[in-house]
């Protein structure tokens, strides 16, 4: 499969318009990825996946369809556009308000992500070497169980529409982690290298060159074990110091997708659920502490929730959702968008050619405060600093939370004391983001490449910058 | 092309390639699924594909590795096979590689329902109408989906099958007062889906848990619907009773401990019975047939999912759970049945928020709550399988065997094996209900149970 596929593109999107439809979208999309995992010094599983095919949407009337084929014929393509218009014409059956779509500035255009070495390029033996000297180093440094993962996914799609986008992307994303289990009496604890799901982000290889996964190893594999006779985190409110990666996590649950503008709207309602915010108060919802400044932006170089445009043809562009603690954009599509009244959108994706587009995140995280990390424990007198997320639940409305972290250390009288085994925290999103009065200027961007949403299911790519910060007042050490 | 054509020829192209001594498994999968989502009442997505996909996983001179791909024709097969020969020659070695599956015939399944594999947009619509109608007014979200899958398996040793299956489900909640009730129904039968049923259903939870009462922090006997139990049921699969997990001593589960209840008989059950078509194909990823498999008889645990990989492990034989992923996460069952107590009647007056076979079940607690559903629930200690998670679509305190009030969500850390253990269960209900899946093609059936107590962690104050 070679050259651009624009043209089997625009005889979907023209077939659905012959059979219907006002407005008619289609993708063709090639992705090839590659996933290697190692346990205990030696290669587990390896796989490749190629996938092609493409992904019709048509508006007929208030009401879409879709329809996905994994064939580019001339004729497969054909009989996909006038297949998801047949499909839009069914949904009338039970149809909604009239769906207007704001503009996009539809125009043509080519992007790709910055990519130094080709993940793809990269030889399964470097690959499979990684890994085996990774997990084989936390294996002689005491790891009952070492795993490594390494990850690739390489997207090129050609997306058209009757508003006249033509569209071309090519998206290199890889990345990968190890992981360091001790086993005790009864229980496991683990320690994770750079995150709890590894490092990913639009970039290339050099990712992965920069994760030092072998260096790290030994040291997992010694916390790990040191875990398990450190005392429990204890039990109570207390001041709570987060590290950047589970800053990360905290923002992905508590604000990226409460300010998904389908979850606000309801239509997410049976599944993931809804929103405990109201569009009545955008611009004037109190969400955190002044300090509290999140944007959402796709242009952030190398990370994991970036692209040139979106799957609707809107193009990348950088806007405020928090700004000085109050609520003020959302993550929107077309259709959304005008539901709402907004005039962007912008937030659309869909996870391979045989899937819908719909609101994802892109890069959604904190832009940086004035404070170090050193300075936030060294300003706190009793507290608990805790890091790299072990577990994770929110309700369906994204305010009750309750996270647990693989490792945590007690702070006294400005230092950082002892280990903890077992951290947790819960706590209700708005009144955790407004106690948080110290924020540090260390911004790292973490890739989450397993956001799950959507009825089929689908897997999306998201990017958190985040730093470390305080918050007062947090109960800690929930245990069963 | 046939699909079991398409896999010999996959084969056969593996030969050439690798030569006589190439160990190969060759998967050849086609899915037609269509699913019809309504939100606000109106349906606002509605979607179908139909995808072949072909999966190779090969082993030679001891090294390992697979691929797969969505293009069927000689150019695209020819890729599949080139890249993977070059994968496997550059692997490092495979020592744990677990051989291939011998020439084995499949266990005799139900035929699946032909109506269900050619469903439309528009019976799935008709569905979704009658759910939205039947909820009388209230605002509703949801979906209807039908799914057709045909597969093919063959590899190198000999082993060569094929099968069908087709299922349908719907899922939707109505809304009320700021409260949502659930009704939900999997089947092997797009005619058993009644969206009048269903809707009317949901509709009543809704309509009784508004003005919801806020309940501190503690332990509660609880009284947990289907839906509830089939996410236990799913977690138990998942980190209990998953053959990797058990071989790397992450799992609870001790083979001949009577680790719970004796009231607790749990099984297996991907392929059907009487009268009721098979819910999964009958063959696994590495071609071992599918059968019915008792995890828990009278709460003693007897047996564990393995795969290939797991179960040479753990020295014992594949139960036919392998996944495409299960070498990474470990095979786990995907249908789940938990054998329900003993029919106990009931009358057929208001409904109320009481699905019907937790009735009997809610009329002998004294004091407690009646929980419909569990969300967004995680792992925080995998070997005891300490579960965090907030109940959802409607709870309700129960005194003196009557409903007295709607209470407000809840979080809650619960071990859910010890809440399953010996002497905790007070009864389950007569009537085991098939949920379809939230996320990844699993479909446990479960009655409702009545528990001790269930550990409740936190309500909406935090």
């Amino acid at each position: 499969m070679s050259g651009n596929h624009f043209d089997e593109a625009c005889t979907a999107v023209q077939a659905a318009l012959d059979t219907g439809a006002r407005y008619a979208d289609a993708r063709v999309m090639l992705r090839r990825s590659e996933s290697m995992s190692a346990r205990d010094g030696d290669i587990e599983d390896m796989s490749s996946v190629e996938s092609a095919g493409i992904g019709v949407r048509a508006l007929v009337g208030s009401s879409w369809g879709f329809y996905a084929v994994p064939d580019l014929s001339d004729s497969a393509a054909r009989a996909a556009g006038r297949r998801a218009a047949q499909i839009a014409a069914a949904s009338a059956m039970v149809p909604g308000p009239a769906i207007d779509l704001v503009p996009t500035g539809a125009g043509e255009a080519d992007w790709a992500s910055p990519c130094e070495i080709d993940p793809l390029s990269v030889s399964q033996s470097t690959k499979g070497d990684l890994l085996v000297a990774a997990t084989g180093a936390a294996k002689a440094a005491g790891a009952d169980l070492a795993q490594g993962l390494l990850q690739v996914w390489d997207t090129q799609k050609w997306f058209a529409s009757s508003d006249g986008h033509r569209i071309g992307q090519h998206i290199r994303e890889c990345g990968g982690g190890v992981w360091a289990s001790a086993f005790g009496d009864g229980e496991i604890q683990r320690r994770s290298w750079p995150s709890h799901r590894g490092q990913y982000g639009t970039r290339g290889w050099e990712l992965v060159d920069g994760l030092a996964l072998v260096e790290n190893a030994p040291r997992m594999a010694e916390e790990a074990r040191q875990l398990l006779t450190a005392p429990l985190c204890p039990s109570g409110e207390t001041t709570l110091v987060l590290g950047d990666e589970q800053l990360a996590l905290q923002i992905h649950e508590s604000v990226g997708h409460a300010i998904e503008l389908d979850r606000i709207l309801g239509w997410e309602a049976a599944f993931a659920g809804t929103s405990w915010l109201d569009l009545d108060q955008l611009g004037t919802l109190r969400y955190g502490s002044d300090l509290m400044n999140i944007t959402i932006d796709p242009t952030i170089p190398g990370a994991l929730g970036s692209f040139g445009y979106d799957d609707e043809g809107t193009p990348a562009v950088k806007r405020d959702a928090v700004r000085n603690g109050r609520w003020v954009g959302v993550l929107a599509g077309r259709d959304s968008a005008a539901v709402a009244g907004l005039d962007y959108a912008g937030s659309v994706r869909a996870d391979g050619w045989a899937r819908l587009p719909m609101v994802r995140m892109t890069n959604v995280g904190l832009e940086p405060g004035p404070h170090t990390l050193d300075e936030i424990i060294a300003a706190t007198d009793d507290g608990v600093f805790m890091d790299i997320n072990r577990s994770w639940s929110i309700d369906d409305r994204r305010l009750n939370f309750q996270f647990g972290c693989e490792i945590g250390y007690e702070i006294k009288n400005g230092k950082r004391g002892r280990m903890l085994r077992n951290p947790t925290y819960t706590g209700i999103g708005p009144k955790f983001w407004q106690s948080m009065d110290m924020l540090s200027s260390e911004i790292v961007s973490w890739g989450t490449p397993n956001c799950g949403k959507g009825q089929p299911a689908q897997i999306g790519h998201t990017g958190h910058p985040a730093a470390p910060a305080r918050f007062t007042n947090v109960r800690v050490g929930v245990r069963g | 092309m046939s699909e079991l054509a398409l896999a010999g020829r996959v084969v056969e192209l593996v030969r050439s390639a690798a030569g006589p001594g190439a160990e190969a498994e060759v998967v050849v999968w086609h899915a037609a699924e269509a699913l019809t989502r309504f939100a606000n009442s109106a349906i606002h997505q509605n979607v179908a594909d139909a995808t072949t996909t072909v999966r190779l996983r090969l082993h030679l001179d001891g090294r390992t590795a697979s691929g797969s791909t969505t293009r069927t024709d000689t150019d695209g097969l020819q890729a599949l096979v080139e890249r993977t020969v070059s994968a496997a020659r550059l692997s490092p070695p495979d020592v744990s590689w677990p051989g291939l599956t011998p020439p084995t015939p499949l266990n005799p399944g139900e035929e699946l329902d032909e109506a269900t594999a050619r469903a439309t947009p528009q019976e799935r619509a008709v569905r979704v109408r009658d759910f939205v109608a039947a909820a009388g007014g209230l605002e509703t979200a949801g979906f209807c989906r039908t799914n057709y899958a045909s597969a093919a398996f063959a590899n190198t040793a000999g082993q060569a099958v094929e099968g069908r299956f087709a299922e349908a489900a719907m899922d939707g909640i109505g809304r009320f007062g700021g409260a949502d009730g659930v009704a939900r129904l999997a089947s092997g039968r797009l005619a058993d889906i009644d969206g009048a049923v269903l809707g009317a259903r949901a509709a009543a939870k809704a309509r009784a848990g508004g003005q919801p009462i806020e309940l501190p922090p503690g332990r509660y006997e609880v009284v947990l619907e289907p839906d509830a139990v089939a996410d236990i049921l799913a977690n138990l699969a998942m980190f209990g009773f998953n053959g990797k997990s058990f071989a790397q001593r992450q799992s609870f589960a001790e083979l001949g401990a009577q680790q719970f209840d004796s009231a607790v008989t749990l099984l297996d059950d991907p392929i059907g019975g009487p009268g009721e078509p098979a819910p999964e194909l009958p063959f696994d990823a590495e071609g071992t047939p599918r059968a019915s498999l008792t995890l828990v008889a009278d709460g003693t645990t007897v047996a564990i999912t393995h795969d290939r990989s797991s179960a040479a492990e753990a020295g014992g034989v594949s139960t036919g759970h392998a996944s495409p992923s299960s070498r990474e996460w470990g095979p786990f069952g995907t249908h789940l049945r938990l054998a329900p107590g003993p029919a106990v009647p009931v009358s057929d007056a208001a409904v109320g928020p009481t699905a019907e076979s937790s009735r009997a079940l809610v009329a002998s607690m004294r004091r407690g709550l009646l929980i419909t559903d569990f969300w967004y629930t995680r792992v925080l200690d995998q070997k005891s399988l300490v579960i965090t998670g907030l109940t959802r679509n409607g709870v309700w305190l129960v005194e003196n065997g009557e409903v007295t009030a709607a209470v407000g969500n809840m979080r809650f850390t619960q071990s859910y094996p010890q809440a399953l253990g010996p002497g905790a269960v007070l009864g389950i209900g007569g009537e085991a209900i098939m949920l379809p899946d939230r996320w990844s093609g699993v479909r446990h059936t479960a009655p409702a149970v009545h528990l001790s107590s269930w550990n409740l962690t936190g309500n909406a104050s935090g």
